[in-house]
């Protein structure tokens, strides 16, 4: 449990680090950048989560985020939405070992690991791009924006989660 | 009564979202709003020293560009300098440079210079400081730079290069302030043309990261692609004359009586190291003077 929380803490501060300091420099194209802090989110130990702490870790992790890029709340809000929906999200993308407890991220099938990466990802750009521009005269803007740079966050999920993957585990 | 206690506590993780939700909902909306992004701003000590720390780090690979910039920039001072007619004493006061009047504030300076010639007080005082973040890719960009109230920096105050307009001070702090660029949908800059005093305002469409779009403009305004645009005189914030951009392209807007005019800016918003921080000391009383006209 404590070595738990000690890991957690470190993902944290390493996942804001990379967000401000490398990814918020990456403009693919002008306007793909990827939003690799999600991934604290998406990889939050299932076993026996307080969901309360969750929910509150992962609004924090949106707003460290918005402290560094001046954006308001923007980052908080979908941060926020996606730990809000993730049960479900898991439900539906592993089905029953999700009920019973056995899961583990970094030990299930592709298929399933991209489904619920991209349902995750995919709700947390729109919510994101969408607060930012804050209108719906630009939709196709923001579903463009969203989509590019949804796959470009959705790469880099694939590339770096081995890196998280636990040993003892 | 049980009953609402037990409903409170079954959703209890559903009104904790909903509490967080509405706060960061509340921080957008803030700052969506001119000057009110008061508490989520990059110019605390924690956002602030790790730009600082991660810029002191990038800094070194473009000293070379930095060096060759300043040299021209004194290459450009030195040539007003000689091309004077009335010669000045060579030294200027360290961290403020004078702009627009040759005023100096020094008794021992002024005793030496022809007093029919320089008024007694300067209307702007010139402050550098460093970017330590840039931002040009979002529809509202900030910039932070390492200098903040203790180095009497304060809000709406402008930020210049030696190129062009940069922006705005927006939030400040103790050692660091975020600059809100002209690169942002949300900044409102008067602006003119240099030939003529026709004037407008100067506003970002939020697609191009080196073209502004300058409104207002009359449509007898004899304008050609090309033309420079400088800062108007009619704000507080920047004095008049400071180049802005040439204007790339034009048309009529749908009442057909004004211009829509897409300048293209001199700075390079991407690539800004060194910036001047403007303040005009005259603010204050301009502004009193203007409440008072109001009511």
């Amino acid at each position: 449990m404590n070595n738990n929380a000690f890991t957690n803490g470190i993902r944290f501060i390493v996942l804001v680090l990379a967000q401000v300091l490398i990814c918020n420099h990456i403009h693919f194209l002008g306007f793909i950048s990827p939003y690799i802090y999600v991934l604290f989110i998406l990889l939050y130990p299932l076993k026996n989560e307080n969901r309360a702490l969750f929910l509150f870790l992962s609004f924090l992790m949106g707003l460290s985020v918005d402290f560094f890029s001046d954006s308001g709340g923007i980052n908080a809000a979908a941060s926020l939405c996606i730990a809000y929906i993730r049960p479900v999200v898991l439900r539906f993308s592993f089905g029953s070992a999700y009920e019973y407890q056995t899961l583990k991220i970094s030990n299930t099938n592709l298929g399933q690991r991209f489904t619920y990466l991209s349902i995750m990802i995919l709700t947390h750009h729109l919510i994101l791009f969408w607060l930012e521009i804050f209108s719906f005269t630009h939709i196709f803007t923001t579903l463009k924006k969203a989509l590019l740079s949804g796959a470009f966050t959705l790469l880099l999920c694939f590339l770096f989660i081995p890196l998280f993957r636990t040993k003892n585990q | 009564m049980q009953n609402i206690i037990n409903f409170f506590l079954k959703n209890r993780y559903f009104f904790l979202f909903l509490v967080l939700l509405i706060l960061s909902l509340f921080f957008t909306i803030r700052s969506h709003s001119y000057h009110k992004s008061k508490f989520i701003n990059s110019a605390n000590w924690v956002t602030g020293g790790l730009y600082e720390t991660a810029n002191g780090i990038s800094g070194y690979f473009g000293l070379k560009k930095y060096n060759r910039q300043l040299v021209e920039e004194n290459r450009r001072l030195r040539n007003l300098l000689f091309n004077r007619k009335h010669s000045y004493p060579d030294s200027i006061p360290d961290d403020s440079l004078l702009l627009h009047r040759p005023a100096v504030s020094d008794s021992t300076l002024l005793s030496q210079v022809n007093d029919s010639m320089v008024p007694q007080t300067r209307s702007y005082v010139i402050r550098n400081a460093s970017v330590i973040k840039n931002s040009y890719h979002s529809l509202k960009n900030y910039l932070t730079i390492d200098k903040g109230k203790s180095d009497s920096i304060s809000q709406d105050m402008g930020v210049i290069t030696s190129n062009g307009i940069v922006g705005i001070i927006d939030n400040t702090s103790g050692h660091y302030a975020t600059v809100q660029s002209v690169l942002n949908t949300l900044t409102r800059i008067n602006a003119q043309l240099k030939k003529t005093n026709h004037f407008g305002t100067l506003k970002w469409n939020g697609v191009s990261e080196n073209i502004v779009q300058l409104i207002d403009i009359s449509r007898i305004a004899p304008i050609q692609e090309g033309d420079t645009i400088i800062t108007g005189g009619m704000s507080t914030i920047f004095p008049k004359g400071i180049p802005i951009g040439t204007i790339k392209n034009y048309a009529l807007d749908s009442s057909e009586n004004y211009y829509i005019i897409n300048v293209e800016l001199f700075n390079d918003m991407t690539n800004l190291g060194h910036v001047y921080i403007i303040e005009n000391t005259n603010k204050d009383e301009i502004l009193e003077l203007e409440q008072s006209v109001n009511e």
